[in-house]
């Protein structure tokens, strides 16, 4: 076994620019897909981490007519008594935090421009809010009896050209169908790092959105963050009350999940399609090789070399070459899978909409498991690549080889 | 003892519609510890007798019992367990593998035959020594002169102590002086080890080696000096 490993070893040392190019393309070929999968695993991630963070948290408890696509906050569509139901469920061990919220569509408007935005009436002390509050990026966050100030994103307070202090003034259709609209002075401006997002969103008070809407005491929904997501059927199952729906986060992210459940699938096509090429550039190697060294093989075969025995020469060889091309590239894509999962790559806003979020920078996720995946595939792919030159060395009749070199 | 029997063997070679005859019916007996020539002008079929003989090739027609063993019906694997344990090749060229130190040449037939480490140093040693390589155990062919190759690819083939020794045209590429020395070499060996050479050739310096001399034309036997 040693001795195949020590011919081999000197057989790649024979043409070393060859082997080291060859060696250089399998080392790519794993940086490159190590780079990718860690990119799409953190891509998962924060879209599905941001939209459950920002969006849909972990579950909501709605009125069972309410109708998330028109933002209606007449009476019938919404919960009664939130406080209440949201500390009840709050009360729960698995839950993080429960709080209600209210949303209303408006339009800001500054002079002569006005931007459509979503009204979010929260809570301000409830740590689901916690994206906003650290997120702020000047200014203070909202305290719950404020009656005239707003909390809005930094993309529109820029395109408004509008800093902390600074008023505008807010439309909203009411729960009896009518306009109202009021000043507010903006407390803070927030950042999410998802600017599709933050562009979108401005924040009240909950009472404050409640009384200007005409929503009275209701709210839209109960907002629910739980301590591990996947208790949400469990929590689901323990919330009682008439009249109301609860949604889990898969059944309000059906396409998220379903991207998710998929891009293994599409890793791993990839993954086949990257590796085959260079499984290429080995077989062409090999075969070189095995037609350069044709009289060498028909040495061996005189003297008694058997036909596994020259495979397991020439697998010995592609063992060499995956073992250093893989390890190789198994550090650069680790290195740079590593830089930029504190760098992150930046996108910027890709206007998606809020059913699946996305940071406007991407950080890179690798996983152990992907990773040991990607480096057994690559090896497996290399090895049986170099079947095919080997077998092909080993059915040589040693007359021709030995004549074909002469 | 009959090491090599070979009964009305022919070798027909199809090159697209052309069809050659390399041998057309040859019948020979190789008698154990002679040292053989086998003479005739290029084409003459004598390198594909030795192909025949060695089991690198196989007859179209005829029967070769090599060592007793009928090779007829033998598969690849077994013919390569043959040529290991039975026989032992000197090339025209020098054969060596060019990765390989001289010792680790004449050490592959003792690793393919499994013996154990201690055995294959020894014998290895023994026979660098015998073509007066000892000192050279450790260069790689390219830092070998051409006569010293040969002498390695002679300590191989040698190695695992086979019954029969095969040389193609072993002195072709060597000036005379190294060439004399190979023979010499090949000679004592076969007064010592008692193992049976056949070499083609057609170098008549060589011929006066042989104890018999054979003479091959148009793929026939013309003249064995056997059988005066």
């Amino acid at each position: 076994m040693m001795n195949y490993f020590k011919m081999a070893y000197r057989n790649l040392g024979r043409n070393f620019r060859r082997t080291l190019l060859s060696g250089m393309a399998l080392a790519m070929g794993t940086a490159l897909l190590m780079f990718i999968a860690a990119f799409f695993q953190g891509e998962m991630r924060s879209s599905m981490e941001t939209t459950l963070r920002l969006n849909t948290g972990h579950l909501q408890v709605k009125d069972a007519e309410y109708d998330p696509d028109k933002f209606s906050v007449a009476w019938e569509y919404l919960i009664e008594n939130p406080q209440q139901v949201s500390a009840q469920i709050e009360a729960m061990d698995q839950v993080q935090a429960a709080t209600p919220r209210l949303f209303a569509s408006g339009i800001v408007s500054v002079l002569e421009e006005s931007v459509g935005v979503q009204i979010m009436g929260i809570i301000p002390d409830s740590s689901a809010n916690d994206p906003y509050r650290d997120g702020l990026i000047s200014g203070e966050f909202l305290t719950a009896d404020d009656r005239e100030g707003i909390v809005i994103g930094a993309p529109l307070a820029e395109s408004l050209g509008l800093k902390v202090g600074d008023q505008l003034e807010l439309l909203v259709n009411t729960s009896e169908g009518n306009v109202d609209k009021q000043k507010f002075t903006i407390r803070g401006i927030f950042s999410t790092g998802t600017t599709s997002y933050d562009k979108s969103v401005v924040l009240l008070p909950l009472a404050k959105a409640q009384a200007f809407s005409g929503a009275a005491d209701h709210a839209s929904m109960i907002f629910i963050l739980l301590k591990d997501r996947e208790q949400a059927d469990a929590v689901a199952g323990a919330i009682q009350g008439n009249g109301l729906q609860i949604k889990t986060w898969k059944e309000l992210n059906e396409l998220l999940v379903l991207i998710n459940d998929f891009s293994n699938a599409y890793l791993t096509v990839l993954n086949l399609i990257i590796l085959g090429v260079t499984a290429t550039v080995i077989v062409n190697t090999l075969l070189m090789s095995v037609f350069e060294r044709t009289r060498e093989i028909g040495i061996l075969t005189a003297i008694g070399m058997k036909g596994r025995q020259i495979i397991a020469l020439f697998l010995a060889e592609a063992t060499l070459l995956a073992l250093g091309g893989i390890t190789f590239g198994s550090l650069i894509g680790w290195a740079i899978s590593a830089y930029y999962s504190k760098v992150g790559v930046y996108f910027g806003d890709l206007g998606m909409s809020n059913d699946m979020l996305l940071n406007d920078r991407i950080y890179t996720e690798l996983t152990l498991d992907s990773a040991v995946n990607l480096i057994v595939t690559a090896f497996i792919i290399t090895i049986l690549a170099s079947l095919y030159p080997a077998r092909m060395a080993s059915r040589m009749e040693p007359v021709e080889a030995l004549h074909g070199a002469q | 003892m009959e090491v090599a029997k070979l009964t009305d063997v022919t070798r027909k070679y199809k090159i697209g519609e052309v069809e050659t005859r390399a041998l057309n019916g040859v019948s020979i007996i190789i008698n154990d510890g002679e040292f053989t020539s086998l003479i005739g002008p290029s084409g003459s079929g004598k390198t594909t007798l030795l192909q025949l003989i060695g089991c690198l090739d196989q007859p179209s027609s005829g029967k070769i019992v090599i060592n007793g063993k009928d090779t007829t019906n033998l598969n690849r694997n077994q013919r390569a367990d043959l040529r290991k344990e039975t026989i032992g090749f000197v090339f025209q060229f020098f054969a060596l593998i060019p990765t390989l130190t001289a010792y680790e040449n004449v050490e592959m037939p003792l690793l393919l035959n499994g013996k154990n480490p201690a055995e294959r140093k020894q014998r290895t040693l023994e026979l660098l020594d015998a073509v007066d390589m000892g000192k050279r155990a450790n260069h790689r062919p390219d830092q070998l002169s051409g006569g010293q190759q040969q002498r390695v690819a002679i300590a191989r083939a040698l190695a695992t102590n086979p019954k029969l020794i095969l040389a193609d045209e072993p002195t072709a590429n060597l000036d005379t002086e190294n060439g004399e020395q190979v023979m010499e070499i090949m000679k004592r060996l076969n007064k010592d080890t008692g193992a049976t050479f056949v070499f083609a050739t057609h170098d008549p310096r060589v011929i006066k080696y042989a104890s018999r001399v054979v003479t091959l034309q148009d793929g026939l036997i013309v003249k064995d000096s056997n059988s005066k």
